[in-house]
């Protein structure tokens, strides 16, 4: 695993050199013009976010009915990741309404339930941080019911009818655009090496800081 | 046997709250007060704003069932019992169960006081179809419960849980209230939309299976010290 690191760091820094060369270079979306370049991260950095979620919910689950430490690691490394992602993903998704729909903000359905997703998992680092001893387990809880809620926040778009794109959008760019789903992929890929990267040695920094905690202990007996 | 146990502590809640009448009586009269801090921002010379009563009447409930979360929690903290009861040879999820049932009654009892009042104060014809709105509330309530019942139950243990409760619950229960709030404007709305009001409560069962299972799934190794 240690020795993939330095090369996914390379991997990662190519594909994100390659591709602000392959958005300009792809050809423009027929009514937004230039502004819907921004799609290509922002819909990676929403893939990322789905990772990140999906791996916080299942290593909360095997935390809390495991005990297992480095499911902890993982869940506190991803519940981190998730509130940098969602964060950026609201920002680049803000630049987009800004142009697209004339407003920074909207509160349509998928804006809100991105800001829901946003507080979960503040709230994860929040209870974490202030609930005291013991506070890992109720973490878990909440990164349980964040990953539950997830499905939710990606279906919003097609029960609610709002002005952000449904779900079927990446259906029909397939078949009308392959050069721009494939760069879809292709940015969607770099964002997850990104978060694979970033987890790996969030993760690494949390094992330490047990190992530490864990010397400090048995200089103190 | 599972059954059993949920009634006693359901019945053993009663008891205490038939006698103390506290949870009941600060709980209305808070969600009162939210009633008379909603009408300072949604009405405007006299007349209230148009599709405002939905969203008043979920929000001073969600606000008062914290309020009576917290409370129920404190009570069994205050007096260490909590301990004991998860102590007593029953299963978990029978207790968190009997939890839950207090819950849903203290806020279902909120809502008979609440209702008439904002249909009153609001000039909502909140009652043009009973059955729907009922539906609306009763699986609101249940999902909005079931993880606060989890949560409130967790955080006992915690220093600040006054602080941690809100802050964990509303994030996870937005989509509950958010569907309450839409069901319910469908409904008070000229003339009703009764398919869109049978959506949300669609979108709500899906809500509460979800909550109450993953809540039974979990309540066991969250109470586990």
């Amino acid at each position: 695993m240690r020795k993939l690191f330095i090369p996914a760091v390379v991997v990662a820094a190519a594909m994100f050199a390659w591709a602000p060369i392959g958005i300009a270079r792809v050809e423009y979306e027929s009514t937004m013009l230039l502004v819907q370049k921004i799609f290509y991260f922002h819909f990676a950095t929403w893939m990322a976010v789905t990772a990140s979620v999906t791996v916080c919910g299942i290593a909360s689950a095997i935390y809390l009915f495991r005990g297992t430490a480095a499911a902890d690691h993982y869940a506190v490394a991803s519940a981190e990741l998730t509130t940098i992602f969602c964060l950026f993903g609201m920002f680049s998704g803000s630049l987009w309404g800004r142009k697209a729909w004339g407003v920074w903000w909207q509160w349509d359905a998928r804006l809100t339930m991105a800001f829901l997703l946003e507080l979960v998992f503040f709230g994860y680092l929040l209870v974490r941080k202030y609930g005291g001893p013991g506070a890992e387990k109720l973490a878990a809880a909440m990164g349980i019911f964040g990953a539950a809620t997830a499905p939710f926040i990606y279906k919003s778009v097609d029960w609610w009818r709002t002005i952000h794109p449904q779900t079927t959008v990446m259906k029909t760019l397939g078949d009308k655009f392959p050069a721009a789903w494939n760069l879809v992929w292709f940015c969607s890929g770099a964002f997850l090496l990104l978060f694979v990267i970033t987890l790996a040695a969030r993760v690494r920094l949390e094992q330490l800081r047990a190992q530490l905690d864990r010397a400090y202990l048995a200089a103190e007996e | 046997m599972f059954l059993k146990v949920a009634v006693l502590v359901l019945k053993k809640d009663l008891a205490i709250e038939a006698k103390s009448r506290e949870i009941l009586y600060t709980t209305v009269f808070f969600a009162i007060s939210c009633l008379l801090i909603f009408s300072v921002a949604f009405v405007k010379e006299g007349v209230p704003a148009e599709d405002a009563a939905s969203g008043i009447l979920w929000i001073a409930l969600a606000f008062s069932g914290t309020i009576a979360l917290g409370r129920t929690f404190e009570r069994e903290r205050y007096g260490e019992t909590l301990r004991a009861l998860l102590m007593a040879p029953a299963s978990r999820p029978a207790i968190y169960v009997g939890k839950l049932l207090g819950m849903i009654l203290s806020m279902l009892s909120t809502q008979v006081v609440l209702l008439p009042l904002v249909a009153f104060l609001f000039r909502a014809p909140l009652f043009a179809r009973p059955l729907l709105l009922a539906a609306l509330l009763g699986l609101g309530t249940l999902g909005f419960a079931s993880v606060g019942t989890l949560f409130a139950a967790m955080l006992v243990r915690t220093r600040s849980r006054d602080a941690l409760l809100p802050i964990l619950l509303y994030p996870i229960t937005v989509p509950v209230i958010i569907a309450g709030v839409r069901g319910t404007s469908a409904l008070v709305q000229a003339p009703p939309d009764e398919a869109i009001a049978t959506l949300w409560i669609g979108l709500l069962t899906g809500f509460d299976v979800v909550f109450v299972t993953l809540a039974l799934w979990t309540f066991e190794p969250l109470m586990t010290e």
